[in-house]
């Protein structure tokens, strides 16, 4: 087991190596300028643009460069952003709680629903709610998530539930712990919804087909002949071994949550991670999308080992 | 595939994409003849694809056309079946160019991927050992990004990019799937008596793989083209809304539902209609990419 985890660690490091080296350089082989947001600025001298370009280190040769980027990768520091004039890692720590809180809400609620509609269209396949529902997934499946984002905003907008943003502008920042919490939550409803109902969307389809394949069983017939009822056959005996592959998905379902989470925040003004990527990709903050980069490719690669540790912990067959 | 795709969180847990059966495409017909959802989709695809074809001939305005600035954007109307936007240019007729540019896009674009995917999956496949495991930890990386942030950076930092790098771009960055896909059928296929029979008959490397191997990975590569449309298209919506796609004056559905974005509540057409026909086109190539994949004897469960 031991020797497994490190394997992973390994290869993980490694991808996120390559995936980092790789955007260093298609970022500097880019023939535009750094700081686009301060170069549109008509008060911005040549002079100014040279003494930029040396204070972060531009005028040096690429392969410098990315040396320096490395070492002071290792050590721990990851620049500082151009555009918000701090650190890269203090900007990350705003924005990054606020996208995991987003994806790890529509994560669980995504999954909840989907597993319990994808268990109760498999018990019943064939049936009016497996087509009503199951067909309705494969709709939402098909929506583009912002365009998705987009009807609920049409939607909810005016009701009581907040549209944009993470908590509301005018709270009083010494309000009591519980009230700024609330107010959080409530803005979470709309975007952790719109996401959660594509996650459900996807399981659902995932979980009905693995009950599908686990009930044609040997020991499903087992369980029948011996007297469980039918209930018990499908949520008790089935569904527990349907639920392995699910198990897996969550892990593997980190590259499209990162990027739904993009249009998602996008569209509610969420300041998260994918917010603050678009932005910095418009103004061409080269610490900050290197930073971003590298974080997502590692929560995805943390995303899929949590899928093999927790499939391995689900399935006694594989502790051996 | 696991890939980041804006619209469809459908696609992509294929840890290990099952061998398909071979290529028969007598069979594939009679199959998804006897499916009605499969006859709508396709129909509902034919008549897209023909009303961009056609776009030219049967948009009523020009769809750059400014009828009328100061009356703003107008709702659906006789003359205006989908509307207008703020530039009072008729929505029907910018919806109608703008698929023209988007499948397009998404066509050639999996052409690239298709072409790219089937080259690498097939080497990697054929050589085996360490040559493998290297393309393949490469193919593993690229799906370790979430795409549309790598696809942003580069779009970003490329800027204003035409219209045929933006295809080869999006190409580039969406055949992983492929390769893996492909992968695993010259795997499944190298060393049965047929392919050991044309190398013992002296035929080289190149020859056996292209001529006894590849036919076989056929299936695969369909499938994996139909879902790549359907993610390509997707995919360049949510550039073209984010502002890093198509640029004017060319139009396409995301750039179309861009324009909406901050009029909403104002002129809720001017996305709406856009979205609708992007929904409607990947709903179709899904339902077909899922029949098609079912018809053909993979499992069901890597791409519900």
């Amino acid at each position: 087991m031991a020797i497994f985890l490190l394997r992973r660690l390994a290869q993980g490091l490694f991808i996120v190596w390559l995936t980092t080296t790789l955007t260093f350089f298609l970022i500097h082989a880019a023939p535009g300028e750094p700081f686009a947001g301060l170069l549109d600025d008509p008060r911005t001298t040549p002079e100014m643009r040279a003494a930029w370009r040396e204070r972060y280190g531009l005028d040096r040769p690429l392969i410098e460069q990315y040396g320096r980027f490395l070492t002071s990768i290792a050590s721990g520091n990851f620049g500082t952003s151009f555009t918000h004039q701090r650190p890269v890692v203090d900007v990350l720590g705003d924005a990054v709680p606020r996208t995991l809180l987003l994806m790890g809400t529509a994560l669980v609620l995504g999954f909840a629903l989907g597993i319990a509609l994808g268990a109760f269209q498999g018990s019943r396949q064939g049936g009016w709610f497996d087509r009503l529902t199951g067909g309705s997934a494969v709709l939402v499946a098909s929506l583009p998530d912002f365009w998705l984002a987009m009807l609920a905003l049409l939607l909810f907008a005016g009701s009581w539930l907040p549209i944009q943003g993470f908590i509301t502008p005018t709270l009083d920042p010494s309000a009591p712990f519980g009230r700024r919490a609330l107010d959080v939550l409530r803005h979470l409803v709309l975007p952790a919804g719109t996401l959660a109902l594509l996650v459900a969307a996807t399981v659902s389809r995932y979980q009905r087909a693995s009950l599908m394949d686990v009930l044609p069983n040997a020991w499903v017939r087992t369980a029948r002949a011996k007297g469980v009822g039918e209930r018990a056959v499908v949520f008790r005996h089935a569904l527990r071994n349907a639920l392995l592959p699910i198990i897996t998905y969550g892990g593997l379902a980190v590259p499209a949550l990162l990027g739904g989470a993009v249009f998602i925040e996008v569209t509610f003004a969420w300041p998260g991670m994918g917010s603050l990527a678009v932005q910095a990709v418009g103004d061409r903050d080269y610490p900050l999308v290197l930073a971003i980069v590298m974080l997502s490719s590692a929560l995805v690669i943390l995303g899929a080992a949590a899928a093999d540790l927790a499939h391995a912990a689900a399935d006694p067959r594989q502790r051996a | 595939m696991p890939n980041a795709t804006p619209g469809s969180l459908v696609a992509f847990a294929d840890a290990a994409p099952a061998p398909l059966a071979p290529w028969a495409p007598g069979r594939l017909l009679a199959l998804l003849r006897s499916d009605p959802a499969v006859s709508i989709a396709g129909l509902a695809l034919l008549l897209i694809a023909v009303a961009a074809l056609l776009a030219p001939w049967i948009a009523p305005f020009d769809p750059a056309l400014t009828l009328d600035v100061s009356a703003g954007a107008q709702p659906p109307s006789a003359t205006h079946w989908l509307g207008t936007d703020q530039l009072s240019r008729d929505l029907l007729s910018r919806l109608l160019y703008g698929a023209r540019i988007s499948l397009g896009i998404s066509l050639l674009a999996v052409t690239v991927a298709v072409i790219v995917g089937t080259a690498w999956g097939a080497v990697a496949g054929y050589a085996g050992g360490w040559v493998d495991t290297l393309m393949m930890h490469v193919v593993n990386a690229g799906l370790a990004i979430p795409r549309i942030l790598l696809l942003l950076g580069i779009v970003a930092l490329w800027g204003g990019l035409s219209m045929s790098s933006l295809v080869l771009l999006l190409g580039l960055t969406s055949w992983f799937g492929v390769s893996r896909f492909v992968r695993a059928e010259v795997r499944a296929t190298r060393n049965r008596d047929f392919a050991t029979a044309a190398r013992a008959t002296g035929g080289s490397p190149f020859r056996v793989l292209v001529r006894h191997v590849l036919p076989h990975a056929l299936t695969p590569m369909l499938v994996a083209a139909t879902l790549g449309v359907g993610q390509v298209i997707v995919i360049e919506a949510g550039l073209s809304f984010l502002g890093f796609g198509v640029a004017p004056p060319d139009v396409s559905w995301g750039t179309l539902i861009r324009d909406g974005r901050d009029v909403l509540g104002t002129a809720w057409w001017m996305s709406a209609f856009p979205g609708l026909a992007l929904a409607t086109t990947v709903l179709a190539v899904n339902v077909l990419h899922d029949r098609l994949r079912s018809a053909l004897g993979g499992q069901q469960l890597h791409d519900p």
